[in-house]
């Protein structure tokens, strides 16, 4: 295996819910390499999402410092943090969080306007990226004429289009029936086979074992870190 | 990030959602076009109120037998023109006395009817002398105007306004024709063009002009009842009065004249009405800042509703800045569209009102109410804009 893409080192994630201090997360070590397949597993309130928040680049650690590609981002501002996000992460959620009343293309194209790529490159890669994942028919299609598979496939186009490092898959399946569900996870493999970082956040051990790594996590604490029976 | 991108992107955002679109923009539309035909309607009275006085010739200054003053609203009782003490001979030297003087001339006025076969009307005879039209602003339809030479001789000739001319010989032409007058008879030598009804309750369209020393003859007048000076410019009326004072004082006691200036009248009329307008427009603006308020309203429901849309542009990559720009930008946009439609509905509001009275769009009130829907835009749509910029991209993202 390659080199790291994210290393984490004792990371705190700490809030204030109400008047109680909340620990999400109690101090993770944590190191993904490049081109891995990775689970992160565990029960709703474990810390799973603050841990991908935090390697997203949507959130900061309250102590302890995070890599990405060897650079510190534990103390990066918000625009530097948007920037990165832009170039590195590609984000696919379980509600899919596409625009309504846009196009399959104009929804994957939003990476790139932010990246300030050109219109007609823009559309050029959109429609590339929108193939590469089987919807060559549905460009100009509204995310209301398009079903649960094919709505998480527009999402998933759109984390691509910006050529990033790191997919991270929050319940990505959590909305699909069980086929759509499997065509997903058989799509994010194919992307791991070509060599992205594929990081997937789940409660469910079903869809974790797509993965070859399995992470779980349970009170802000990594209690296991392993290889996947299946993989 | 290129600002062309965050402009299509807001003009996107507002193309999508056309209903929302236009209500936001129809308290600045009403706004604005309120403006514009409130202004437009000022200005019109304004001009119509002016253009009337212009009508009894301009840059002139009106002699009047006995005391009377303007600044007390006449309160010095009606011109006494029974015992007019101005004479021709006066008007005649006056129009001679250069300086700031061009001409003068002079008009007695009185009532009789004017009749043509079986036609016959009841209207003012004005005697007047030559240069009668160049002074008052009227000009001649056809046949010619009163001459000196018509007065030296007490010619009885006449020229009429169009109405008379109309009742009397309707379609055949009156140029030619002997009409009577009192008990005389006068050829009428001219008809005048018509012109808007005069001010001051005179309709020149009704009226006959004849040389003043036949008007004097007939009527056994020896004095005239008033004598119009016309000033070179407008500049040169203080002048012109001053001269006209200096000479009518050698032969006649203070209270015997009074010399009248026409603009100071019209320049008052003129103060009050340009406060009147710009009080329309100012109430008018006040609905612009309602409007302005509704934008404000609308776009931050816009930033509830567009929450997720919200996170969503940040978790792929939109910072702060972008997403405030597109929302001012979006505010501004509607705003600024909202301000054209508006300027084009109250330009299309007064073009129909010009049918029934006077209205003239002025370009102040465009520029302002233009002015003032862009600023509303940016001042309104900032807040809003600030506040969808600082949201939370994870809360945003979990937000139904």
């Amino acid at each position: 295996m390659s080199s790291s893409i994210v290393k984490l080192q004792s990371v705190k994630k700490k809030y204030l819910l109400g008047e109680e201090l909340v620990e999400a997360l109690a101090g993770v070590s944590l190191e993904i390499k490049k081109g891995e397949f990775a689970a992160i597993i565990g029960p709703s309130g474990s810390g799973k999402s603050t841990l991908m928040h935090i390697i997203g680049l949507l959130d900061t650690p309250t102590e302890g410092k995070v890599f990405l590609d060897d650079r510190d981002i534990s103390t990066l501002n918000e625009n530097e943090r948007a920037g990165l996000r832009n170039k590195h992460i590609g984000f696919v959620f379980q509600s899919f969080n596409l625009l309504p009343k846009t196009t399959a293309v104009d929804n994957v194209e939003l990476p790139l306007i932010y990246s300030g790529i050109g219109q007609r490159e823009r559309i050029r890669l959109a429609k590339e990226a929108l193939i590469s994942v089987g919807l060559k028919d549905r460009l100009g299609h509204f995310p209301s004429q398009l079903s649960g598979g094919q709505q998480q496939r527009v999402a998933i186009a759109r984390a691509l289009v910006n050529k990033p490092d790191i997919i991270m898959a929050d319940e990505p399946t959590g909305n699909l029936d069980s086929k759509s569900g499997r065509e997903i996870m058989d799509l994010l493999k194919s992307l791991s086979r070509e060599g992205k970082t594929v990081i997937l956040v789940t409660h469910d051990m079903d869809v974790a074992k797509n993965a070859r790594r399995i992470i779980k996590i349970i009170d802000g604490k990594i209690v296991s870190d392993g290889v996947s029976s299946r993989a | 990030m290129i600002d062309q991108e965050i402009f299509r992107l807001a003009l996107k955002s507002i193309f999508r959602n056309k209903t929302r679109t236009i209500l936001t923009m129809l308290g600045i539309i009403i706004g604005v076009s309120a403006v514009i035909l409130l202004v437009s309607i000022g200005q019109g009275l304004q001009k119509y109120i002016t253009g009337q006085f212009e009508n009894l010739g301009s840059n002139l200054v009106s002699v009047l037998p006995g005391k009377v003053s303007l600044d007390e609203g006449f309160s010095g009782g009606a011109p006494n023109f029974g015992g007019s003490k101005l004479t021709l001979k006066m008007t005649e030297d006056l129009a001679r006395l250069g300086g700031s003087i061009e001409t003068a001339i002079a008009a007695v006025e009185v009532p009789a009817s004017v009749t043509y076969g079986k036609n016959s009307k009841y209207t003012s005879i004005d005697g007047v002398t030559a240069n009668f039209g160049k002074v008052r602003n009227l000009t001649v339809n056809m046949g010619r105007e009163v001459t000196g030479v018509d007065v030296a001789l007490s010619r009885n000739v006449a020229v009429i306004g169009k109405s008379i001319a109309e009742k009397l010989f309707g379609a055949t032409s009156p140029v030619g024709k002997t009409v009577n007058i009192g008990t005389r008879k006068f050829e009428v030598v001219g008809v005048l063009d018509p012109v808007g009804s005069g001010g001051f309750g005179i309709d020149i369209n009704n009226f006959v002009a004849i040389p003043i020393t036949s008007a004097q003859k007939m009527f056994g007048l020896n004095s005239v009842q008033v004598i119009s000076v016309k000033a070179k410019s407008k500049e040169e009326i203080p002048q012109a009065i001053a001269q006209t004072k200096k000479y009518l004082a050698k032969f006649l006691k203070d209270d015997e004249f009074s010399v009248i200036d026409q603009s100071n009248l019209v320049s008052t009329i003129n103060q009050i009405l340009g406060v009147l307008t710009v009080a329309l427009g100012g109430i008018a603006a006040i609905s612009l800042v309602v409007g302005g308020v509704g934008i404000m309203n609308i776009m931050l429901v816009s930033v509830t509703e567009r929450t997720k849309e919200i996170g969503l542009r940040k978790a792929v990559g939109a910072k702060p800045s972008d997403i405030r720009n597109q929302f001012v930008i979006e505010a501004v946009v509607l705003s600024t569209s909202g301000g054209v439609i508006g300027i084009i509905l109250g330009w299309l509001g007064s073009w129909a009102l010009s049918r029934f009275i006077n209205t003239s769009v002025s370009l102040w009130s465009v520029v302002l109410a233009f002015g003032v829907s862009v600023l509303v835009g940016i001042i309104f749509g900032v807040a809003p804009a600030v506040r969808a910029s600082r949201l939370d991209p994870i809360t945003a993202l979990r937000y139904e």
